[in-house]
């Protein structure tokens, strides 16, 4: 894990085909060292998602290349874990079973891998809830799990997309603290995509601004004091300037956009292959 | 809430005793309504003498065998290749380019039409019965099939992807076991056509079965056989989809029809 560093070179990504193709992303140049915890913040649809999917391998960049430790990096890896705004659990496979997937793809043996499954269970405090069923857990059980499932791979690197966004204000606060605690005994580094300034200055190291579509980077703000100093109301002088500087770069008079994906363009209507 | 739910069974239990006593009294009357007539149709208590005798002669059980067999061979060799078939075109656009325009030309032949073609096309009637039998459950099961492919959330697919998932484990991981609430719909469609097209095709070339009992009770002017025929056959059609249903609920404890996933 010591040698981790990602690294994005010009990178352009473009979306959509024909006379609807534009620039989610363009001439993004950044360095990521390891084990650090980055926030991305832009506002709605600038293409931070689609960043993240590109680091995931889920897109490919148009133009440049991204790295993860001197290798280009080319298609989905477990190296790679990525967290979802809304869980990925698999609805058919009890929550013990689906933190052991990664392993069970790694082809290691049942007892091996419900066992280290077991400890990450634990790590996230869902021991108890092993033998439920995805849809019997809350929303913010649901992020645990999925977050254990990625964990258990011990990726390099951990890619979350707005992973607390859509849970209310207190489990947002109490998840926010879990990841924080995970990633004090891990040390992996952490790519977070978020809307939320708040949220960036409190869990990053720094944070990279984007600007609206097509995004680029327009601001790499290392987040001053320890995190125990950060208090959620960011009251310190510190921090709330680097608030105020963040609101202004965001400029929140800008038209929103439709928000993307990490898989690209949102799911449109596709026509079946067969009509009924 | 138990005296409504008493409530409600004796009223279903009195509608159903209320259309057999109709059913016996128009009979009785050999009523004749003008576009159509209760003439030849025998009361209940006819019926019930002759399901009776059907049960006592044993010819009975080899009726029902020769369609439990027919019904089996055909259905489960619609399920095998239309599930097959089904993932294949749901998954693969080179599959659904070669695949898909015979099977679109087919699709809208009822499997009836089929009965003259079948049986000039295969040496017993036994065969023709068991292909009447399969095309007639075949579409329904690949298209069912095919709709629950295409609707796996693609984010379930990249994020199996992510932690390692190769092309087979992605296929028996996700793709099948999310199509799988489509398919058991599907299968339990293609239940019922099959014992439709199978009865129909019984009643043109058979030697045993329930389809040949029915229409052999009309030429032979059994009357009350041709109903006590109908009955089986919709016993066996909803046995058969019961079964289904029960295997499909039991190979998919996590699904709850309507709720979120």
């Amino acid at each position: 894990m010591s040698h981790s560093h990602l690294r994005s070179e010009q990178v352009s990504i473009r979306l959509g085909e024909g006379e609807q193709a534009f620039d989610a992303v363009l001439g993004l140049d950044f360095s990521i060292e390891p084990g650090q915890f980055v926030c991305i913040l832009g506002p709605s649809g600038c293409g931070k998602s689609t960043l993240l999917g590109a680091l995931a391998g889920h897109l490919a960049p148009s133009q440049g290349v991204l790295y993860l430790d001197g290798e280009p990096i080319v298609g989905p890896s477990p190296q790679r874990g990525m967290v979802f705004q809304h869980h990925t659990l698999l609805p058919w496979r009890r929550v013990l079973d689906n933190v052991a997937f990664g392993l069970k793809m790694q082809g290691l043996g049942r007892a091996e891998r419900q066992a280290q499954a077991r400890e990450m269970l634990d790590w996230v405090g869902l021991a108890e809830f092993a033998r439920h069923w995805p849809r019997q857990l809350s929303g913010g059980m649901q992020q645990r799990a999925e977050i254990a499932r990625v964990l258990v791979n011990r990726p390099r690197v951990l890619l979350m997309d707005e992973p607390f966004g859509a849970l209310d204000a207190l489990t947002r606060a109490r998840m926010q603290q879990l990841l924080l605690g995970i990633w004090a005994r891990v040390r992996t580094t952490v790519v977070f995509v978020t809307h939320d300034i708040d949220e960036a200055l409190l869990l990053g190291d720094r944070v990279l601004v984007m600007s609206t579509r097509p995004g680029r980077l327009i601001a790499d703000l290392p987040v001053p004091l320890m995190r125990s100093e950060r208090q959620p109301g960011l009251e310190h002088p510190a921090l709330a300037a680097l608030k105020r500087q963040c609101l202004a770069l965001l400029h929140p008079e800008h038209r929103p956009l439709p928000r993307l994906t990490p898989l690209g363009l949102p799911p449109d209507f596709t026509p079946s292959k067969i009509a009924l | 809430m138990a005296s409504v739910r008493t409530y409600r069974w004796a009223l279903r239990g009195l509608s159903l005793l209320l259309c057999l006593g109709l059913w016996q009294l128009l009979a009785q009357q050999h009523a004749d309504l003008g576009l159509v007539t209760f003439r030849n149709v025998p009361p209940p208590g006819e019926v019930l003498q002759a399901l009776l005798a059907l049960f006592g002669s044993g010819a009975w059980a080899r009726h029902l065998v020769a369609s439990l067999e027919r019904v089996a061979a055909g259905y489960l060799l619609a399920a095998l290749v239309g599930i097959t078939l089904g993932v294949a075109i749901g998954r693969s656009r080179w599959a659904a380019d070669t695949l898909l325009p015979p099977l679109e030309v087919l699709r809208p032949i009822p499997a009836v039409a089929w009965i003259p073609l079948a049986i000039l096309m295969f040496p017993s009637s036994e065969l023709s019965m068991v292909f009447i039998t399969f095309t007639g459950a075949l579409f329904p099961i690949l298209l069912n099939t095919v709709h629950g492919v295409e609707a796996v959330d693609p984010r379930l697919v990249a994020s199996a992807k992510g932690l390692g998932a190769g092309r087979w484990a992605l296929l028996r991981e996700v793709v099948v076991p999310g199509a799988m609430p489509s398919v058991v719909t599907g299968l339990a469609i293609g239940m019922g056509t099959s014992w439709f097209c199978l009865v129909t095709a019984e009643m043109i070339s058979g030697q045993w079965g329930i389809g040949y009992f029915t229409w052999e009770a009309y030429t032979l002017q059994n009357y009350p056989d041709i109903i006590v025929g109908m009955l089986l056959i919709g016993v066996l059609g909803l046995a058969s989809s019961w079964l289904v249903k029960r295997l499909g609920a039991w190979a998919m404890p996590w699904y709850r029809p309507g709720g979120r996933p």
